[in-house]
């Protein structure tokens, strides 16, 4: 990805004290595309089970994050649940996949085979170069940003998009909300058994404030011009558009699924995933 | 010339109602007036304001008598014209960063761009709130948010094509600790001292803003205009009435005394030794604590709104563990057996940590009222809601009935003994949520903001029961940062200081 200069006069920096990957040429992408191109990654090995296309996707990926300025250290932190789950997707491949070639161990439903094998491998690679593109493309990714972009640049309707974001940050007080609610049942006596039951009073009380502070977060923002009167001249304050990081990082991604098909194809390994 | 506001017979039912919210009101101000709006509840203050920003809704949300106008129009066609603040400060921070936030309104009013930044940068100044406008709105303290919400209406009228101003303020200071309440009070001043933009403010607390309005109106409680004219005038005129009514009118002093000489304090009730409060063991609120609960007494515990007053509170009552440190028990409240443990809290049970005790032991050792009744509520009547204790605790049938019976009658309750807690007016909610306290008799009673949005009668009613609670050798801490109930109830007083971490 190359240094292009930001386009995006304007644009706010992302907020102090963020844990962010200090990945300056990822963050000139507009977060549309870091979500399209998470897509798009993910195809040759969502259509192909094969080890040879994902190897080349995930050493390309890596490659190419490496070069965006995204440090090593970073990225395997955050795959780690990413193997766990990989590991745990393949042990699952290798004792129950479909069975064929030479077998190596047997017990019950569990047969070992030497495809069962090679799929458990490209189980691991598939899940490994799904996670690597999530977790660096849509990692820390800014929410306000998004829906800038969401609302601009693919024009989803800006009520739901603004609305959708709004509800986001009252998220933090169902949490608390959630809490508080545990606390008063322990002091009312009803916290040492019956914990399912508790839950339940406690999931309905937290529906029944979800709608309250939504009904009044609506008004305050009705109040504020949101309204259907509005919508159709609404201006934004920050402007998201594609810029020429953008087109880069789709070039990138093109060629890495061209090549990683293409060498599957070639090399005979290319196994859509069909039934 | 067009008023900025008139209001004409005006009256408003909320569909599926059969009473009417508010009705028969007419006034007229003119631009630049400043007034405050006065009446008991369920006057219709609020519905009022609602009108005024245009967010009643149309009529399938309910029915309207009489107009209101803004600058001569519906207030639906003045959108942009109206800033509208209401009490709670979390329920009206719309965007994650504080410069979006006050954009919010002007990218809805169609400001070009350009124009949008100069105006939030000017908004934020006007209420003195001098920070990035990254900064994200989730770290603001409560006064900080209701600041933003007037510097969004601020910003808003600079691109708004009406010559009209209205700043609808709906009890912008009910949860503020008074630096905070200051901090409003002067940007409301600032934003208002144009002499151009019209001012509406629905308070309990008129002190606040006895100064600055020009004009009080009172709303009847069964509908109509009680009262209209200069402050001075209204409240000596009309001053006891109003306070009757539930207004703090300057001058009229709660009609109550501080207790007659509070019992000598023994040992303690709860001590705190080294305390380290918190949720979370990185990030403590307080650290160090030394405290003592003298038994029979009310402690108060003041200090500003983020010192962890509630934290500490609930962390002495049992409900969060310390970080570190240790909360103890006098002897007197130590639960003497473990039949209410079950096997995985019986490992870690210690006598003297309350924190360490069953839920039902605490029933009848360490009570909670928490600042939102709601919080507490897991029945569907208020008859069964003072109930859940005692059933907890096993108590035969009987004994409860007549518990309960006894409760509804000392809080005034009985008449809604069958309704929906969730369905009580606020004072009605407050005082079911001490009930449900009283009920299991604990030793020690724990109130978060017992007075928070409690209006003078309402006020005095509960101040009166604790009092009587007392009075009963109970034991009383409030965590509060009302300034008349710390002069009545402060027999001891527990000031929390910021922490160097929070100044930072």
């Amino acid at each position: 990805m190359s240094a292009t200069a930001a386009t995006r006069s304007g644009r706010a920096a992302p907020p102090a004290g963020d844990t962010k990957p200090a990945a300056p040429a990822l963050d000139r992408l507009n977060p549309v595309s870091r979500l399209l191109l998470t897509v798009f990654v993910a195809l040759p090995v969502l259509i192909s089970l094969d080890w040879l296309s994902a190897s080349i996707m995930l050493v390309g990926l890596f490659a190419v994050f490496r070069a965006a300025g995204v440090r090593t250290a970073t990225m395997a932190r955050r795959m780690i649940p990413v193997a766990v789950a990989a590991l745990l997707a393949a042990v699952t491949m290798a004792l129950y996949g479909k069975p064929g070639g030479t077998v190596y161990w047997h017990w019950w439903l569990v047969v070992i085979t030497q495809r069962s094998l090679t799929m458990a491998g490209a189980v691991i690679l598939r899940v490994l170069v799904l996670g690597l593109s999530a977790v660096v493309l849509l990692g820390g990714l800014d929410l306000t940003a998004m829906a800038d972009g969401l609302a601009q640049v693919l024009r989803l309707p800006a009520r739901f998009v603004l609305g959708a974001l709004a509800g986001m940050r009252m998220l933090s007080l169902f949490l608390e909300d959630w809490r508080t609610l545990g606390q008063a049942r322990r002091a009312r006596g009803l916290g040492d058994t019956g914990r399912l039951r508790r839950w339940a009073t406690m999931a309905f009380a937290l529906l029944v404030f979800a709608i309250r502070r939504g009904t009044r977060l609506a008004t305050a923002m009705e109040a504020r011009g949101f309204d259907a009167q509005h919508a159709r001249n609404r201006t934004w304050a920050r402007p998201s558009r594609l810029g020429r990081a953008d087109a880069v990082g789709v070039a990138i991604a093109l060629t890495l699924v061209a090549v990683s098909l293409t060498a599957a194809i070639v090399a005979g390994t290319f196994a859509p995933v069909t039934s | 010339m067009t008023h900025a506001v008139e209001v004409r017979d005006w009256g408003w039912r909320y569909a599926g109602r059969s009473a009417w919210a508010a009705r028969d009101i007419s006034f007229t101000l003119g631009e630049g007036e400043r007034v405050l709006l006065l009446g008991a509840s369920g006057a219709g203050k609020s519905t009022l304001l609602a009108a005024l920003a245009g967010v009643l809704g149309d009529e399938d949300e309910g029915e309207q008598t009489g107009s209101v106008l803004v600058g001569g129009k519906h207030p639906t066609r003045m959108r942009g014209a109206v800033g509208l603040v209401m009490q709670d400060p979390d329920a009206q921070v719309i965007s994650q960063r504080i410069g979006d936030d006050v954009a919010f309104g002007c990218e809805n009013l169609g400001m070009a761009r350009e124009h949008i930044w100069p105006a939030v940068r000017a908004a934020l100044d006007a209420v003195s709130l001098h920070l990035p406008l990254e900064h994200p709105t989730s770290a603001l303290s409560g006064g900080q948010k209701q600041r933003l919400a007037i510097a969004g209406a601020l910003a808003m009228w600079s691109g708004s094509p009406a010559d009209t101003r209205l700043l609808c303020l709906d009890e912008p200071t009910a949860n503020l600790d008074p630096a905070g309440v200051n901090r409003v009070r002067e940007a409301v001043a600032n934003v208002v001292a144009d002499r151009r933009t019209t001012l509406v403010i629905v308070e309990h607390r008129v002190e606040v803003w006895s100064d600055l309005v020009d004009r009080v109106i009172v709303l009847a409680p069964g509908g109509g205009v009680l009262a209209d004219g200069a402050p001075a005038e209204v409240f000596a005129e009309r001053g006891p009435e109003l306070a009757a009514a539930g207004a703090w009118v300057p001058g009229v002093a709660p009609d109550i005394e501080p207790r007659n000489s509070p019992p000598p304090a023994g040992r303690p009730l709860l001590t705190g030794h080294r305390l380290t409060i918190g949720y979370q063991t990185g990030r403590p609120v307080q650290s160090g604590l030394e405290v003592a609960i003298p038994p029979g007494r009310s402690t108060v515990v003041v200090g500003p709104n983020g010192t962890g007053k509630t934290t500490l509170a609930l962390t002495l009552a049992g409900l969060l563990a310390p970080l570190a440190g240790r909360v103890e028990a006098a002897e007197q409240l130590r639960p003497r057996h473990t039949g209410f443990l079950t096997r995985a809290m019986r490992r870690r049970f210690d006598p003297a940590s309350p924190a360490t005790w069953a839920s039902r032991d605490l029933l009848t050792r360490l009570g909670v009222v928490f600042q939102n009744p709601e919080h507490q509520f897991v029945e569907t009547s208020v008859r069964a809601e003072l109930g859940v204790g005692l059933r907890a605790l096993g108590r035969p049938g009987t004994e409860i009935t007549g518990r309960v019976d006894a409760l509804l009658e000392r809080l005034h309750l009985t008449g809604v003994a069958d309704a929906n807690p969730f369905t009580l007016s606020g004072g009605e909610k407050r005082r079911l949520s001490v009930g449900t306290v009283l009920a299991t008799g604990p030793s020690l009673i724990v109130l978060d903001e017992p007075t928070f949005g409690q209006d003078r009668v309402t006020w005095t009613d509960l101040v009166r029961l604790v009092q009587a609670i007392l009075d009963e050798g109970r034991t009383i801490i409030s965590v509060t940062h009302d300034d008349t109930y710390v002069r009545l109830l402060g027999e001891n007083l527990l000031a929390l200081e910021p922490t160097g971490r929070e100044a930072a």
